[in-house]
């Protein structure tokens, strides 16, 4: 309650006065200097390295799939390349009992979280060994169904709650995902039961074709936690050290029981939507792509690790060459999977302890003896 | 007159339609500048400016609602669901409240709406985009379900929708936007709803089906004929509600029938076409009416989806059962 006295701000000044705060939180900035030296969060040697590894990796597994991809043997692929720092740097915050909720694009972080690189490319492949996820890798096959994940996430941090455990739900969906009922759901349940959740947001700046203003009236997608009393934060999405430290923050508080956060990150997706025919030249300017290719965050992180004596040519190349070799050993597993049956979808529908229905089990029948063949 | 693909129709239905009725708005995800992921709304944005043709934030509920609020307002709404397989996303308003608005208030408002929707398999899609999710709506009184399964049915079904004065779910088969052309004409013209198509004239035994499944079912009647067997084919056209006296006095004359449908046997509306023979002409039958359909499974994962849909060759051999009882 405002004091007696204190002028009292109207709904616009209000609007103003909130809008005003998000100011996009960065350390690194796009020539690799720390410009906010408190907030610089002092990764060992080791981690900076390690952390600069997996987005030069990641990279490289981008540009194979488009390639894979063009040569008709990788099938559905959403590219990842301009969104490295949002996604493994998210990721580099979390402990490995830390249950992740991905959308389509989000492969990267749960390949660093365990799932095999074989697996990934099944998925791509529409087979759903891709998405039988081993058991000690606490992840859910990446979501089709956009801003599903927000309040299903929700639901895993609740779990965690009731279970006492001291781990967190983190889930990632796009600036068109924020548009989606399911975003405010999950962003309010989490809230309303302080769960240790924490909701990313990739603002890659449009959704398929659709420019982020057209999403929302909203200055920022982050103030949208404020309406659901969530701490929430704008983070530049092409700095490594600004979305590890949001991460590491907003976990902390999660497994202090102080609740969910939401972070928005501010990035760019150099490539199409999908390799599905999406042709950004409809709706993108070469003008704004180079601008933000201007920020890139693997061009940050290696001039500030160069500086430090972390990071060289050799060094780089020794990742290229490692992520090349572990792709092409990954592309022959996936090949030597056996081909999908219908069977073998049938035998997934339900519990395998109780009688297939009737009609599947005729289905069953038919299609093994056509299989047979 | 043109060779348009069934994309191109839709498209040219659209354009004739925002020219006839300025209460007609296209509005979806990526359909304005982009002109809709499939290009059903290419250059329509440009032809007819942003106040008829938009994008929309990324809601399937939120769209629904909008065109519920936009009936009210006068307006003759034209959203798109991108994939069908979003609509669960959207039900409450399909179902919830459009299907009722008229019923709701005692026929004092109505909804103008018509649902435009990609949907079915066969384009290795990811997961959930492709489902025959048809049968959903279809059993929902209130809804008016149209699936075309050719460029020239597309134009004149699509304009017969947005005129109709209740909400309809215009179905596109993704498979058949780009997979053949034929002529139609670039004058309007409209093709009446709920009635089904004669595709081909015959004897002994009735294949009614819809969606990319008549092509298939075409292809089953020219191997039957090589065998002799006399095969009419039925196009529904619209699912809901169904031509009975097309169907039934098909199957009055040929005294067989083979129900067609690319949903599981669990979905679909081939459940209801059987029912309805059964019920109207159980004494013209000489067999049982059989149904070809895909297994009861979740729509596969792109790797099986070929070996699991239905094909022509299912329903040769689905026929010669019916043809041979
Ligand atoms: C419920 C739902 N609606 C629509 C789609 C189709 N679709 C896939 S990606 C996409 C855009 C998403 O944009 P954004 O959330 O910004 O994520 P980005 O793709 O940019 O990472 C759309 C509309 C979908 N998969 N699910
Ligand atoms: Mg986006």
């Amino acid at each position: 309650m405002a004091a007696k006295n204190a002028k009292q701000l109207g709904p616009v000044e209000t609007l103003q006065a909130i809008e005003e705060k998000f100011e996009m939180f960065q350390i690194l900035n796009e020539e690799g200097e720390i410009v906010n030296k408190d907030a610089d969060p002092n990764l060992t040697d080791e981690e900076l390295v390690e952390l600069m590894r997996r987005m030069v990796y990641t990279r490289i597994l981008d540009q194979r799939s488009i390639s894979l991809n063009r040569q008709g043997r990788l099938g559905f692929y959403a590219p990842t390349a301009g969104q490295e720092a949002s996604q493994l740097a998210s990721h580099f915050a979390l402990e490995k009992e830390d249950f992740i909720l991905p959308g389509y694009r989000d492969v990267p972080q749960i390949i660093w979280h365990g799932l095999p690189l074989a697996q990934a490319f099944l998925f791509s492949r529409g087979h759903f060994a891709g998405n039988q996820i081993p058991e000690n890798v606490k992840v859910f096959p990446p979501q089709i169904i956009i801003g599903a994940q927000f309040i299903q996430a929700a639901g895993v941090a609740l779990g965690m709650q009731k279970r006492g455990k001291k781990t967190v739900a983190v889930t990632y969906t796009g600036d068109g995902g924020s548009s989606q009922g399911d975003f405010y759901e999950g962003i309010n349940f989490a809230g309303a039961f302080r769960s240790p959740a924490i909701f990313i947001v990739q603002n890659n700046q449009y959704a398929i074709s659709t420019p982020r203003e057209l999403q929302t009236a909203a200055k920022t997608i982050a103030q949208k936690g404020i309406a659901a009393g969530l701490p929430s934060i704008l983070v530049d999405g092409m700095d490594p050290l600004a979305v590890y430290v949001a991460t590491r923050d907003a976990r902390e508080r999660a497994v202090n029981g102080e609740g969910p956060t939401l972070i928005e990150t501010l990035c760019y997706r150099y490539g199409p939507h999908t390799m599905a025919g999406d042709d950004p030249t409809r709706y993108r300017t070469s003008e704004t792509d180079s601008e933000w290719e201007k920020k890139d965050p693997l061009v940050r992180f290696r001039t500030y690790l160069e500086a430090k004596g972390l990071w060289n040519e050799e060094k780089e190349n020794e990742v290229i060459e490692q992520a090349k070799e572990e792709i092409k050993e990954a592309i022959k597993i996936a090949d030597a999977t056996p081909k999908q049956k219908v069977t073998d979808l049938m035998e997934i529908m339900y519990d395998p302890n109780t009688e297939m229905p009737y009609n599947l089990k005729e289905q069953y029948e038919l299609y093994k003896e056509k299989e047979s063949k | 007159m043109a060779q348009l693909t069934m994309i191109q129709a839709i498209t040219d239905a659209l354009r004739t339609e925002l020219k006839n009725d300025e209460n007609v708005l296209v509005f979806g995800e990526d359909v304005g500048n982009n002109g809709g992921v499939f290009r059903a709304t290419e250059g329509l944005q440009k032809e007819f400016g942003e106040d008829r043709v938009f994008d929309t934030p990324l809601a399937e509920s939120g769209i629904g609602g909008l065109a519920v609020g936009l009936s009210l307002e006068g307006f003759r709404p034209v959203p798109e669901i991108q994939f069908f397989g979003f609509v669960y996303e959207v039900m409450d308003s399909i179902s919830g409240q459009l299907a009722r608005m008229r019923f709701r208030s005692g026929g004092v408002y109505n909804a103008p709406v018509t649902i435009r929707s990609p949907f079915g398999g066969g384009v290795h899609t990811p997961e959930m985009h492709a489902d025959s999710l048809e049968g959903l709506v279809a059993s929902q009184p209130g809804l008016k379900v149209v699936i075309p399964s050719s460029p020239y049915d597309a134009k004149g079904l699509l304009i017969s929708a947005i005129r109709d004065n209740d909400p309809v779910i215009f179905l596109e088969h993704m498979k058949l936007y780009r997979s053949f052309r034929e002529e139609v004409p670039e004058e309007e013209y409209t093709i009446p709803l709920g009635k089904a198509a004669v595709k081909r004239e015959g004897t002994d035994l009735t294949i009614i089906a819809y969606g990319a499944m008549v092509q298939e079912s075409m292809k089953a009647a020219e191997e039957l004929e090589k065998e002799n067997y006399s095969v009419e084919v039925i196009d529904l056209r619209t699912v809901q509600p169904l031509d009975i006296p097309t169907i039934i006095a098909s199957v009055e004359k040929t005294g067989r029938a083979v129900v067609v449908q690319e949903a599981q046997k669990q979905a679909g509306v081939a459940a209801n076409v059987v029912a309805e023979i059964n019920e109207r002409a159980i004494l013209s039958l000489e067999a049982p009416v059989l149904r070809v359909f895909a297994p009861d499974t979740v729509f596969p994962f792109s790797q099986a989806e070929t070996v699991w849909l239905p094909n022509s060759k299912d329903i040769v051999a689905t026929a010669k059962k019916v043809l041979t009882f």
